[in-house]
């Protein structure tokens, strides 16, 4: 063993490879729960340890373990792009897990929890895993690992029937995704002669391989959830546990990222075409994303579609850079990279504390449905706060950090729209009005969920009667909270975490290109400043006058009810508008009739247009295509005898054939 | 940095002007009109008899309604830090301050909207849903006309864009920035909620979308969200100005800046006068139409390469 760094985070996977066997085999939930959330949580603060370790000395090492396997030995290792996904696991993970000890108490003794606590720390492990395998076959093992462990999640409720069906389809779409990245490191293996990563990088044999490229974004990007690939992810991620949903949402998707970015390393910056390929994934993936956002009425489902469009955000910072790397272009590379790795951090963090405040706020009132909340915010303060900082956050808004990364890729599509020849700088200059476009959308998707949610009057009994989460789920709330506004308020500090993994991408100093970052510093606190001098000045005028309550005003009508207030559906439609014509908007049902209408109802659904209008239509062309081999199929016994019989007679053939030839 | 002279006329022009730009309008929609109209002060003394009254609170409401007003204004004061008024460099200048610009502005509304929803109000929801619509179908707008203007300088910086070009060839050397003016124009009109997508005047509260997203606000709140309202229209007026004739620095740019924005206030009073407001379901129309301009600038400046 080389570096004190890997040790450690080999430590920390021991840990929770550890509590996961503990967990399985303990008595009672109690058991379970301390033991398999001490070994998640001791084993996200030592791997935090060991990855700061790595980013502080940038250590770089690749190791082998014997391994008695045909495949080869065990080789794993750490560098800077493994520290940084590895700082975002355990990050995410940390938090998740000691919000999971109140979260899953809240399930009682209703059903076993250890399957949920074992899968729990097996997805953690096999992330750490996935960074830190240094080899195809390793690599391989323990994303089937992770995808799972992660369907073990999915299906944790599994007496619903919509959770069963979302488990299947998520089952179903990883296990295509796993198929293509074998076809890609068989593809890879064969080239190099070798599944060790090092020889891959060393041979080059595939550098440029467009084919390998293609591969890799599709088999990856079905995890991460690039449009159309992301049919899976509105149902799989909200039928999660809300903290696993965190994790899910936050880093697993996230993989998919970290495999593009390794292959990358293996096949070199390729031709203009695969960045600019990678940007366009982007805007359709951002932009798509946060319009079903939009739509939805279900919580977290509108959480999960926004991770259809941070992924599409990241997609845009990786693809400029992947164009400033191709022309050269140290700075637009620099920008891109950093802001696409920046944004997998920030967007763990504040997606962790969204999906946590919609886990407040269904284990406070057993509902995820908009429509029948409101008014949250007196019950449950911080939750609400907390998730108001997410909100800020998610729509890219100062001072939070999620406007630190998106000012990196702004910063690098203004350089790239200038300085690249004309084409790639087409490709750059779209970034911008598209980045704008999702900000916008994405502040008025979360000025509606948190209005909607936690804003007005109660919409039905269930959130008048609402609790505050336990001290569990409050600590990790307001932990990412704080965090979330220390990347933003300080992100100088925070670019810091990403130079190295940037630099690792680019092969050049990133230091020189990175940003403003003391005036950004200087202007929000400059603006808090200001927030704190208006609040005072505003108490001080109305300290010796007379502040009374009264009710909302009501334009004059007399007994407005809660049900009135604006829902979700109806703050969205005016958004949507514009988009109609792309979207697969139904209604049911319709205004009252007649002049003495009984009862009327109204409903609107949003339809997954990637589902809808590519996947369904290419499936169903697959299929008219198999069919026609049915052909053979004639279910005689004779003609499959007759059958056995041509392919032993052709193989007799072609062996003959052979050996003359030879 | 900017020295202590130019910063204190920065901060005197961002903190005292605003009000009577809006005095301006309505007079100038006043006479149009054949009124004589209220004073062009009258801004000024509505914010005063505000900010001397107490408050009355929705029993619905908490903390996010209190603090809406007090996020607006302080947004639009650190927006207006960023923005040039006389002369190219405004007190906080760097690379990426016009993103920070724009999104200052967006945290603002994030607020206005919040707090319209805390009310509990259909009305004021609806009108914060309107906002929000109107305000993402504006935003690739301002940044399309953002990059006509910092491309050439390579660098996303208000300062970095008007120290590039000369200042007497600004507009004959570069004919896109008519396209961003014009377009720039129009996302003024629609984030200041005036005609043709928004009456400011308007009393019935289903037609209104700012107006009615600060009905339950009232004392020193609502003088923060006028005042507020009022610098955002100042500063965009200002960088409307800034394109069409860039503006020495120090005492020289002073007149042409003064006459520059009360120009921008006159012509939104003629745009005010003269046109009706748009049916809700055209506003996207339009807002899109102002984008296909920005857009034909871009596409010029892109292939007809930078000057």
């Amino acid at each position: 063993m080389h570096s004190i760094s890997l040790t450690v985070t080999l430590v920390s996977l021991l840990v929770l490879f550890g509590s996961a066997l503990s967990a399985a085999v303990a008595r009672s939930n109690r058991a379970a729960l301390a033991v398999g959330a001490a070994g998640a949580l001791l084993g996200s603060v030592l791997g935090l340890a060991g990855a700061a370790l790595a980013m502080l000395t940038g250590t770089r090492v690749d190791s082998t373990l014997p391994w008695d396997l045909p495949v080869g030995n065990l080789r794993l290792g750490i560098d800077a792009l493994s520290a940084f996904f590895l700082l975002c696991i355990f990050v995410v993970c940390g938090l998740a897990a000691l919000y999971g000890v109140g979260y899953l108490r809240g399930y009682g003794d209703r059903r076993r929890l250890w399957p949920a606590l074992v899968a729990f720390n097996l997805l953690e492990a096999a992330m750490v895993l996935v960074v830190l395998a240094r080899d195809g076959v390793c690599f391989l093992l323990a994303w089937e690992i992770m995808s799972i462990a992660s369907y073990f999640l999915v299906t944790f409720e599994s007496e619903r029937d919509e959770v069963r069906r979302a488990g299947t389809t998520y089952l179903i779409a990883s296990h295509i995704g796993v198929l293509i990245l074998f076809a890609l490191f068989a593809l890879l293996g064969r080239a190099a002669g070798s599944w060790a990563f090092a020889d891959l990088v060393r041979s080059g044999t595939l550098g440029g391989s467009s084919l390998c490229f293609v591969l890799a974004l599709v088999g990856f990007g079905t995890k991460a959830g690039f449009w159309p690939l992301h049919f899976w992810l509105p149902d799989a991620h909200p039928a999660a546990p809300s903290h696993v949903s965190a994790v899910m949402s936050g880093v697993m998707i996230k993989m998919g990222i970290y495999g593009l970015l390794r292959v990358l390393t293996f096949l070199g910056s390729g031709p203009v075409w695969w960045g600019a390929l990678v940007v366009i994934v982007g805007v359709v993936s951002g932009i798509t994303g946060v319009l079903h956002a939009l739509a939805q009425h279900d919580l977290k489902r509108l959480l999960a579609y926004h991770s259809v469009e941070n992924i599409g955000i990241i997609a845009l910072g990786v693809g400029l850079g992947m164009l400033g790397a191709h022309y050269g272009n140290a700075q637009v590379a620099a920008l891109g990279y950093a802001g696409g790795l920046l944004h997998v951090l920030n967007h763990g963090l504040f997606k962790g504390l969204l999906f946590q405040g919609a886990g407040s706020v269904l284990h406070a009132t057993g509902t995820r449905d908009m429509s029948s909340l409101g008014g949250l915010l007196r019950r449950l303060p911080l939750t609400g706060g907390t998730f108001l900082v997410g909100a800020v956050a998610i729509s890219g808004l100062p001072p939070l950090n999620g406007f630190v990364s998106e000012l990196l890729i702004y910063l690098g599509a203004f350089s790239g729209a200038g300085a690249l020849p004309k084409s790639a700088s087409a490709v750059a200059l779209m970034v911008l009005p598209a980045l704008a476009l999702i900000g916008g959308l994405a502040a008025a998707c979360f000025v509606k969920a948190f209005g909607v949610v936690f804003l007005g009057e109660p919409r039905t009994t269930a959130p008048a009667t609402a609790h505050e989460a336990g001290p569990a789920m409050r600590t990790a709330m307001a932990t990412g909270a704080v965090v979330c506004l220390a990347i933003g308020l300080w992100p100088a500090g925070a670019v810091r975490l990403v130079s190295g993994a940037a630099e690792q991408l680019t092969g050049t100093d990133t230091s020189r290109n990175l940003g403003p970052f003391f005036s950004i510093t200087l202007a929000a606190t400059v603006v808090v400043a200001l927030i704190a001098l208006i609040a005072a000045l505003r108490a001080a005028l109305l300290r010796a006058r007379t502040v009374q309550e009264a009710t909302t005003w009501a334009c004059g009508y007399a007994h407005p009810s809660p049900r009135m207030q604006y829902t979700a559906t109806s703050f969205a439609d005016p958004v949507l508008m514009p988009f109609s014509h792309a979207l697969e908007v139904r209604t049911h049902g319709g205004p009252p009739e007649g002049p003495f209408p009984i009862e009327a109802h109204f409903e609107k659904h949003l339809g997954d247009m990637a589902g809808e209008r590519v996947l369904v239509p290419l499936w169903r062309r697959f299929l008219r295509l198999n069919s026609r081999m049915r052909v053979i199929q004639s279910g005689r016994t004779q003609l499959y005898l007759t059958y056995v019989l041509v392919t032993l007679v052709g193989l007799l053939l072609w062996q003959i054939g052979g050996s003359f030839g030879g | 940095m900017v020295e202590l002279g130019a910063l204190s006329l920065h901060l005197g022009l961002l903190l005292v002007l605003p009000p009577l730009l809006l005095g301006i309008i309505t007079k100038t929609k006043s006479i149009a009109a054949g009124r004589r109209g209220p004073p062009v002060l009258q801004l000024y003394r509505d914010i005063a008899k505000l900010l001397g009254k107490g408050a009355v609170y929705s029993k619905t409401t908490t903390w996010i309604f209190r603090a809406g007003p007090i996020v607006t204004l302080a947004t639009a004061v650190g927006a207006g830090l960023l923005a040039p008024l006389v002369g190219p460099a405004a007190p906080l200048a760097f690379a990426g301050d016009v993103v920070l610009f724009a999104y200052l502005l967006g945290l603002g509304r994030f607020f206005t909207m919040a707090a319209a929803l805390d009310t509990g109000s259909s009305f004021e929801g609806m009108g914060a849903s309107r906002e929000a619509a109107f305000a993402a179908l504006a935003e690739p707008t301002l940044f399309m006309v953002l990059a006509i203007l910092c491309i050439p300088a390579r660098t996303p910086s208000f300062a970095a864009a008007w120290a590039f070009l000369p200042t007497q060839e600004w507009i004959s050397a570069h004919p896109p920035l008519i396209a961003a003016a014009a377009a720039l124009f129009v996302v003024m009109l629609a984030e200041n909620s005036r005609i043709p997508v928004d009456d400011p005047n308007t009393h019935l509260e289903l037609t209104m979308i700012h107006e009615v997203m600060v009905l339950d606000h009232g004392g020193p709140d609502l003088a923060f969200i006028l005042y507020g309202a009022s610098i955002k229209l100042f500063l965009f007026a200002s960088l409307i100005v800034h394109i069409l004739a860039p503006i020495p620095a120090g005492p020289a740019g002073l007149p042409v800046f003064l006459l520059g924005v009360a120009t921008v206030a006159v012509a939104v009073g003629i745009v005010e006068s003269t046109t009706a407001r748009l049916r809700l379901l055209r506003v996207p129309q339009f807002l899109i139409g102002a984008s296909v301009v920005a857009a034909l600038g871009l596409l010029v400046l892109i292939f007809r390469g930078t000057p």
